[in-house]
């Protein structure tokens, strides 16, 4: 070989190529299935790893260069927010429990993202994906990791954020979210990518992310929002990559389609559930509202995902089993939810209220034809319990879904005045779910779903026996994280610091 | 003149998070290091077990014949978070490109010996493929392994991994544009020199310990690897040889080198120290390992280095290695 070339100018795509693609080999010492063992077992079909197309061409040395400015940043505003006692520039302090949800609840569904796509780095057979879900897998503990120091400021001052690492594995609303990223996990490479790559990152991001991130810039929650901003750019690089993935596996083999479909089915329901906690957060917990749950499930919902599933449906893949019961469902979701977490507020590490004379005129104008009629008694009851004197809780202990691990307390997709509840028999044990969707997800796998760690039955069980004293010791919940906020330290001292800084 | 700028003070209700005070105590103030590592990590209470593998747990510590009272005692002791690793390595490849940049305008390249240049292609741009499986691997000990400050750190390393075979990959292009790329492909695949590594590579990628991975990898191989093909054969041969041009492009490599050696000799002394048993199956793995790496990685260096002079460079190697593993607590 002529060793002294003049050197070529290669266009980006193919300097990619050799600097990814080119590194593999055709191992012939050791069977392709002695190292990646785990890629056949759901049946999907690959032919041909190499027409994975990559969705971005980023290379170490960019990707250092780029991430690091963008670190920069971001630690240079949460030091001065924390500095300057950003705290106290929230609208007030019922919005922290929007983001104490989300540490308890997000930022461990960001780590287990980590973890996953490292394995499903390391399971795929063709270095393509291997690469692409790597760099995914980085970006995601860069995600938990930014998420706790901004909560790590919030947590010197207010109740509820101390102990998400235990509540994480304890308390039994979190079940919910950590129930979703186990089921994907536990899943095989391939359908893990599509619970969280596609359907999570793609469908389903915007009802989550843009939530989130507007309601934090709406109440002056600079380090969230600051957050929000700093991950864009890979959560758009995370759309990307969910998106190939599902044509990639499409294009392969027809065979692949039914079981995609499969997916794309119980995924989607399986994160609609998951976001009933994020339509409860806008409809109820931001005191300066950014929109309706109604109105974010108009456009990132149905004009997003329609857009989507046409542009899918040349592969032969259709709308989501289940799609029009959750159509149905918006306009409620949210007030059964806080309706509930109010009356379990005894048990949760953040705060739940009734809503002020003001939100009800909000939700009103919302929810023309569901609010006033079903959900605003129930609500006027809690507020005429607390008038007189006394508290609005329930004690019974609510029946968990099987499934999604939320208290079943949704109603019928076509009747608002009944409670939704589904049974299914397996090897002689009954199961109960709070909607046809979740039943369906059970008995495609109803032996993966006997095995849900139900956090109401473990209370019940040795060592706490039903000791509610002995439970909140066990899940780290100090009484006072918990209950109305209107009796809330949190408000107290918020209001008490707030007076202080504008009269100094 | 110092100003004391005045905020309000408002007195804090918690030093830290519960879980770091656990650990730490609250005298002080834990380390952003610390929030961003501790616990992350699922323990208790996970759902569902892997359907592909239903006899492991979602996270199971018994994946390794390792055991460890807790997982978390395998601190990193460069105290890498997302953070302060992608500033460090920012950092790091500013200046590689500079110096790519220094090598171009000063055609280094094109004046190299010709000698250098065949030693530069025939044993520096196939170990890409290496870069390749080690960052395979290192992938799987982030996935597989158990607590969150022993795997956040292989997922940096597999990254820094790919980073490596990126800058050969360029280095490959400079000497014998696309063509020097397909010939060391070619080396890789059949020439006699590289098929036993080869073969060992692929051997390591069907181990599913991730912690015999970690010490195959991180600690045997590349602690052989490194010191003789950067320290020994870039560093000196080459530079003796007139081949400057060279060093400067795997500077990177070398000072990376010499920073993960802290970390993973830590990780090793930490886990030979928990017990005998550990001690005894790490000196299994890293006795083993290291006969068997030295052996295969003669027919390499004799790529760069002729006859006996390669057995002296890779004996002496093996022997710092060894020392290494001395120091760590094993053989002793």
């Amino acid at each position: 070989m002529d060793i002294k070339k003049t050197p070529r100018k290669l266009n980006v795509k193919e300097k990619y190529r050799l600097m990814t693609r080119d590194l593999a080999w055709e191992p012939s010492y050791r069977d392709e299935k002695e190292i990646y063992p785990y890629v056949d077992y759901e049946g999907i079909k690959i032919h041909d790893w190499s027409k994975w197309e990559d969705p971005f061409r980023l290379t170490m040395d960019a990707y250092w260069k780029y991430q690091a400015e963008k670190e920069r940043k971001y630690y240079a505003i949460i030091d001065a927010h924390a500095q300057n006692n950003g705290h106290l520039n929230v609208t007030d302090a019922r919005y922290l429990t929007a983001i104490k949800l989300f540490l308890q609840g997000i930022s461990p569904g960001e780590y287990a993202a980590h973890r996953g796509f490292a394995r499903v780095g390391r399971e795929f057979a063709g270095v393509g994906p291997q690469v692409a879900c790597q760099m995914q897998s980085i970006d995601e503990i860069r995600h938990a990791q930014t998420q706790v120091h901004a909560m790590s400021n919030y947590n010197k001052y207010y109740n509820g954020f101390k102990d998400f690492a235990q509540q994480r594995d304890r308390i039994w609303y979190t079940s919910v979210p950590r129930s979703f990223f186990d089921d994907a996990m536990s899943a095989g490479p391939f359908e893990f990518l599509i619970a969280i790559g596609f359907s999570f990152e793609y469908v389903l991001t915007n009802l989550l992310f843009v939530p989130f991130m507007s309601g934090a810039a709406y109440n002056g929650d600079m380090a969230t929002c600051t957050f929000g901003f700093s991950a864009q750019s890979d959560e758009a690089r995370h759309m990307t990559l969910g998106l190939e993935c599902i044509k990639f596996m499409l294009e392969q083999d027809p065979a692949n389609i039914p079981i995609v479909q499969k997916w794309i089915d119980k995924w989607f329901w399986r994160g609609c559930r998951l976001l009933t906690l994020v339509a409860a957060m806008m409809d109820y917990m931001l005191p300066k509202r950014v929109m309706s749950w109604r109105e974010a499930w108009n456009i990132y919902g149905v004009e997003n995902g329609n857009a989507l599933f046409r542009d899918l449906a040349r592969y032969g893949i259709r709308q989501p089993m289940h799609w029009d019961d959750v159509e149905k469902s918006i306009d409620h979701t949210s007030h059964q939810i806080m309706l509930g977490l109010y009356q379990w507020k005894f048990g949760t590490a953040f705060h739940s209220w009734t809503p002020t004379a003001s939100d009800i005129e909000w939700l009103k104008e919302k929810y023309p034809t569901t609010f006033e009629q079903y959900y605003l008694p129930r609500w006027e009851y809690a507020i005429a319990q607390k008038e007189a004197g006394g508290e609005y809780n329930n004690f019974g202990l609510p029946k968990l879904c099987q499934t999604c691990q939320l208290p079943c307390l949704f109603t019928e997709p076509d009747d608002p005045t009944q409670l939704a509840h589904r049974e299914t028999e397996f090897e002689g044990e009954k199961y109960h779910f709070c909607s046809d969707g979740c039943q369906h997800v059970f008995d495609q796998e109803p032996e993966k779903y006997v095995q849900a760690w139900l956090p109401m039955p473990a209370l019940m069980q040795a060592p706490l026996k039903g000791d509610l004293a002995a439970w909140m010791e066990w899940v780290s919940l100090e009484p006072t994280a918990a209950g109305d906020y209107a009796n809330s330290e949190d408000k107290a001292n918020f209001e008490k610091w707030r007076k202080q800084v504008s009269t100094d | 003149m110092q100003i004391d700028v005045q905020t309000v003070n408002i007195e804090q209700k918690n030093q830290t998070f519960t879980h770091l005070k656990r650990r730490f105590g609250d005298k002080k103030i834990p380390s952003r290091y610390q929030e961003a590592s501790y616990d992350l990590q699922a323990t208790e209470n996970l759902h569902y077990r892997p359907t592909w593998a239903p006899e492991q747990e979602l996270y199971d510590p018994n994946l390794s014949k390792i055991r460890m009272t807790d997982w978390y005692d395998l601190k990193d002791p460069r105290q890498f978070y997302y953070s302060t690793y992608t500033l460090t390595r920012a950092r790091q490849q500013e200046t590689m490109e500079s110096n790519f940049k220094t090598v171009e305008s000063l055609n280094l390249i094109e004046n190299l010996p010709d000698q250098v240049l065949k030693i530069a292609q025939d044993l520096l741009i196939p170990l890409r493929h290496v870069n390749y499986a080690s960052n395979l691997n290192n992938t799987l000990v982030c996935g597989y392994g158990y607590g969150t400050v022993f795997t956040q750190p292989c997922i940096y390393h597999a990254m820094d991994n790919l980073g490596i075979a990126q800058y050969l990959s360029r280095l490959g292009l400079m000497i014998g544009d696309v063509e020097s790329l397909e010939v060391a492909k070619q080396d890789w695949m059949n020439s006699d020199a590289w098929q036993p590594l080869r073969r060992s590579l692929e051997d390591l990628m069907c181990v599913r310990d991730p912690v015999e991975v970690f010490i195959k990898q991180n600690f045997v191989l590349d602690g052989l690897l490194y010191p003789l093909v950067y320290q020994r054969i870039a560093d000196k041969h080459l530079l003796e040889l007139g081949g400057s041009g060279i060093s400067i492009l795997t500077q990177f490599m070398t000072n990376w080198y010499q920073e993960s050696v802290r970390w993973v000799d830590s990780v090793l002394k930490t886990m030979a120290d928990e017990s005998p048993q550990n001690k005894a199956v790490l000196e299994e793995w890293v006795g083993s390992a290291a006969n068997h790496f030295t052996s295969v990685l003669l027919p390499v260096v004799a790529l760069a280095v002729q006859g006996n002079d390669a057995d002296e460079l890779v004996s002496e190697v093996h022997d710092e290695l060894m020392t290494r593993a001395s120091k760590a607590g094993l053989f002793r």
